[in-house]
């Protein structure tokens, strides 16, 4: 039997005896689950969590793989579903601290609906999207986040559809806490996650990510570092814009920052208000 | 102040030769091996250990968990395995 040990810094929160993970070469969804973990660790050495109380919910797809390789409670839930499994989680008991990580299309695609009433109760969850613009399991098709004229398998002549900017559904919705980063600024993605993680209501996350095996192959990117340094060209960082002036476009440029911070009660505290106010 | 050393160490088995380190460490210490690891990846070796400037650019930036960089009185440069048969 070989002797699995524990050796990089965030081995205490990953199942070892698992890795190498089963993520391509490059795929960036290793960098932000790295950079999840990073805040985990930080925010505990702190004293400001207890690790023990993160439930890890993820759906189904190449990112949903994440709940695999991590030492939390967790739970790899049907396509869609990771949201109303977190909120079954929060409501049975209001202490636990869910956290959602999951793809684009899993968020947004099949489970759209569940992410836009998630953000409309403030429900109390962080659900970090981990947007590879494209159903990279699957096999590359078209996603609702795949930016226009991108060439996937079921878009051979360019993507006509207009896609979602996930960060004016989240803030419209009703979300405490709205963000989008990029893999390729991992530090500026784990303070956010830091910020989010203490807060109450719903925190959305947007995370840019790179799947050099299908997205990037396709469009002339097959190389990680290939993809990993356009991508770095295709995203600007703004300060102080609000949701509406981000850009979400190939070519132009996807806007990262931290776009909403909204302190609304959330739905927990909302329950318990009106349970406590009931007469019965 | 005297310069800054570190350790520089590479899980050569979750290694999957993806180059993101490579490039982005802005001190050259970092290099593709010739070696394979038992998954058929030619894991990146810490050759320059001496150069590095304790960035972590390599350790954020790696999907895999396979890079990391630790403060210590004296530069090294470490190839390690998670796995012992
Ligand atoms: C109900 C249901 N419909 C469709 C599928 C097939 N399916 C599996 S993963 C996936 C999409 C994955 O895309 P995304 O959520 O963006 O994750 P990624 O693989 O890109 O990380 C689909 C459509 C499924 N598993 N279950
Ligand atoms: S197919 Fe794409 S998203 Fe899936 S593991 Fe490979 S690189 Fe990552
Ligand atoms: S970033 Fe990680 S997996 Fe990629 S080559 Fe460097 S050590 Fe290997
Ligand atoms: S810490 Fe910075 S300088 Fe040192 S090896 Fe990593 S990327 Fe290079």
């Amino acid at each position: 039997m070989a002797v699995i040990r524990n050796i990089h810094p965030l081995d205490r929160f990953l199942r070892p005896e698992r890795l190498p993970h089963m993520w391509c070469p490059g795929c960036g969804i290793g960098i932000a689950l790295s950079a999840f973990l990073r805040a985990v660790n930080e925010l505990e050495e702190e004293g400001r969590i207890d690790s023990r109380k993160i439930v890890f919910v993820t759906g189904i797809g190449c990112t949903a793989r994440a709940s695999g390789y991590v030492r939390f409670d967790a739970a790899h839930t049907p396509h869609g579903r990771a949201i109303p499994y977190a909120m079954g989680v929060k409501l049975a008991n209001p202490d636990l601290i869910p956290v959602v990580f999951s793809g684009d299309g899993d968020i947004v695609g099949i489970g759209g609906n569940h992410f836009i009433h998630a953000a409309r109760r403030n429900m109390d969850m962080l659900v970090i999207m981990v947007n590879n613009m494209i159903y990279a399991l699957t096999g590359g098709q078209v996603a609702p986040t795949t930016p226009e004229k991108i060439y996937t398998t079921t878009t051979p002549w360019g993507n006509p559809e207009r896609p979602f900017n996930a960060v004016t559904l989240a803030w419209i919705a009703g979300a405490n806490y709205v963000a989008r980063w990029s893999v390729t600024h991992p530090e500026l993605l784990k303070n956010s996650i830091k910020k989010a993680l203490l807060m109450e209501g719903f925190r959305f996350i947007e995370v840019l990510s790179i799947c050099p095996e299908v997205y990037g192959r396709h469009i002339g990117f097959r190389s990680p570092v290939e993809l990993y340094t356009h991508l770095r060209k295709v995203v600007k960082i703004r300060g102080k814009i609000r949701p509406l002036e981000t850009e979400y476009d190939w070519e132009r440029g996807i806007t990262l920052g931290e776009f909403v911070v909204r302190d609304e009660p959330g739905f927990v505290r909302r329950l318990m208000e009106v349970v406590k106010g009931g007469k019965a | 102040m005297p310069a800054r050393r570190f350790i520089v160490t590479v899980v050569a088995d979750r290694c999957k030769e993806c180059g993101i380190c490579i490039a982005l460490c802005p001190k050259n210490v970092l290099e593709k091996g010739n070696k394979l690891n038992w998954k058929g990846f030619h894991y990146t070796v810490p050759a320059r250990p001496e150069q590095c400037i304790g960035c972590r650019l390599c350790e954020y930036n790696c999907p895999d968990f396979a890079i990391f960089v630790v403060e210590a009185e004296a530069a090294k440069g470490e190839t390690v395995w998670a796995r012992q048969a």
